[in-house]
């Protein structure tokens, strides 16, 4: 048994989870500030970013020594290497973070030009699909990251449906053009998110399978 | 697309020493100008297997074999069959170089001698073709009469393979070539495993897993005396089917 290799690849993968909870954590903040217009807490979405970052070059340089010094093969090295690929996603996912905490930010203390209530819809599907789709990572179950992976689609709608509304309301009242389009962007950087998820269902499906695709979700 | 050749059809091959059944229903194809790679832990029956592919089982008393293993068709325990013909066509390079205590042309010519070759011109043809296809021409070519013996591990291993490959033999079993090498000889050799691999069909036992990855076609993992898996060497290393193969090189194992 190579017992410290094992160990290696386990801790590897918790680092791996850790950052996600952080990455989760920075949606959660930057929603919440926009919603509650909370300031200070937008401020600390950017200020934390640096956190992932640092989790994502030092989880990157750890594979880079196993794949080195250990020649992962078969199910180990489908694993390894996702995590090499799912960091990435991660990173970005904390990047869209602190973009959305950034037009919170900008946004600041003006009154909205609607109540906010599809953002918040759009957040909530968004953060269960990065929930479930690491609970497919860590549970080996190909068919949940299929489930999470197919919800992209709702996601879509959902950002279309409120480009559209903001767009309707422009046309009618061209002084809201402003806090329209941070709204349209925020959407976009949740619809964003969504696709970074995707992305990770593909290598769980990958483990499981050995087949790199991308899949028509 | 090249049309792919059986050269060796092993057919419900079982093996016993005396009482221990050392190969169980072996069913295995091996291809025409194919390295494959034989891979399992110590006693699950690769030795075994490659060396009853040219009968050097024969020399164990109590082995005892079954079933059939056909080369070109041919089944090889047939006893019409003469055993140095067979091996004549199937050469073998063992784990540790093994030259004969004499100079190195006479051991790259020991073969074609025996099989009544005398012209001195046609002998020294063979040699330096031998020596040339074993990659070691150009550091002997000045020092053939010199004993064989003097020459480092990596090279009295690349002088066996020139000799198995004196008598033009168009299969070559080997048996850990590599394991009693340092790293820069290794290369050497799997350098050289890869260039015989357009003319010769190669089969190789080897305990490095990462060797199999690296120079085979095809890997076979044994064990126990089954032969549990075959197949593409990518598909075995990326996605075997047996958890058994997976287990073992992932090193889960015991």
């Amino acid at each position: 048994m190579r017992k410290e290799y094992l160990k290696t690849i386990k801790g590897m993968e918790n680092q791996m989870l850790e950052m996600a909870l952080k990455s989760e954590e920075s949606i959660e903040k930057a929603m919440k500030s926009l919603i509650s217009r909370d300031l200070e807490l937008a401020k600390k979405v950017v200020d934390d970013d640096i956190i992932i970052n640092n989790m994502e070059i030092q989880i990157e340089m750890d594979v880079i020594r196993l794949l080195t010094l250990e020649n992962p093969v078969a199910r180990d090295f489908r694993r390894v290497s996702s995590v090499f690929k799912i960091i990435t996603d991660l990173e970005r996912i904390g990047d869209l973070a602190v973009n959305i905490a950034k037009l919170s930010i900008e946004i600041g203390e003006e009154d909205f030009i609607k109540p906010l209530v599809d953002l918040p819809r759009m957040y909530e599907m968004v953060r269960e699909m990065l929930s479930n789709s690491l609970k497919a990572f860590v549970e080996n179950d190909m068919n949940l990251a299929i489930k999470v992976a197919e919800k992209d689609d709702i996601v879509d709608d959902l950002h279309l449906q409120i480009n559209e509304e903001l767009l309707q309301m422009i046309s009618k009242n061209s002084e809201i053009i402003n806090q329209a389009m941070k709204l349209m962007f925020i959407s976009r950087y949740l619809e964003r998110i969504a696709d970074h998820v995707t992305n990770i269902c593909e290598r769980i499906i990958y483990i499981e399978t050995n087949e790199v695709s991308k899949h028509e979700f | 697309m090249k049309t792919e050749e059986i050269v060796f059809d092993v057919k419900k091959l079982n093996l016993w020493y005396g009482e221990n059944h050392a190969l169980k229903d072996i069913e295995f194809k091996i291809m025409k100008n194919e390295i494959t790679a034989i891979i399992g832990p110590s006693g699950c029956g690769k030795s075994t297997f490659v060396k009853t592919l040219n009968r050097m089982t024969d020399n164990v008393s109590i082995a005892r074999t079954e079933g059939e293993v056909l080369y070109h068709g041919r089944n090889i325990f047939d006893e019409k069959l003469r055993v140095e013909e067979l091996r004549t066509k199937v050469g073998m390079v063992f784990q540790k170089p093994n030259p004969f205590p004499k100079s190195i042309f006479e051991n790259v010519v020991y073969g074609p001698r025996i099989h009544g070759i005398k012209d001195k011109k046609v002998l020294m043809e063979i040699a330096e073709r031998s020596l040339k296809h074993a990659a070691l021409w150009d550091e002997v070519k000045d020092r053939l009469n010199d004993n064989a013996y003097g020459l480092s591990g990596g090279q009295q291993q690349r002088l066996c393979i020139a000799r198995c490959l004196a008598v033009e033999p168009e299969v070559i079993l080997m048996d850990e070539p590599t394991s009693a090498l340092d790293p820069i000889a290794t290369n050497k050799i799997e350098d050289l495993i890869e260039d015989l691999k357009k003319e010769y069909t190669i089969v190789i036992v080897t305990h490095s897993m990462q060797q199999a990855a690296r120079i085979s076609d095809k890997t076979a993992f044994f064990l126990m005396g089954d032969l549990i898996e075959v197949d593409r060497t990518d598909v075995i290393f990326t996605n075997p089917r047996d958890q058994k193969t997976e287990d073992y090189i992932t090193g889960r194992f015991g």
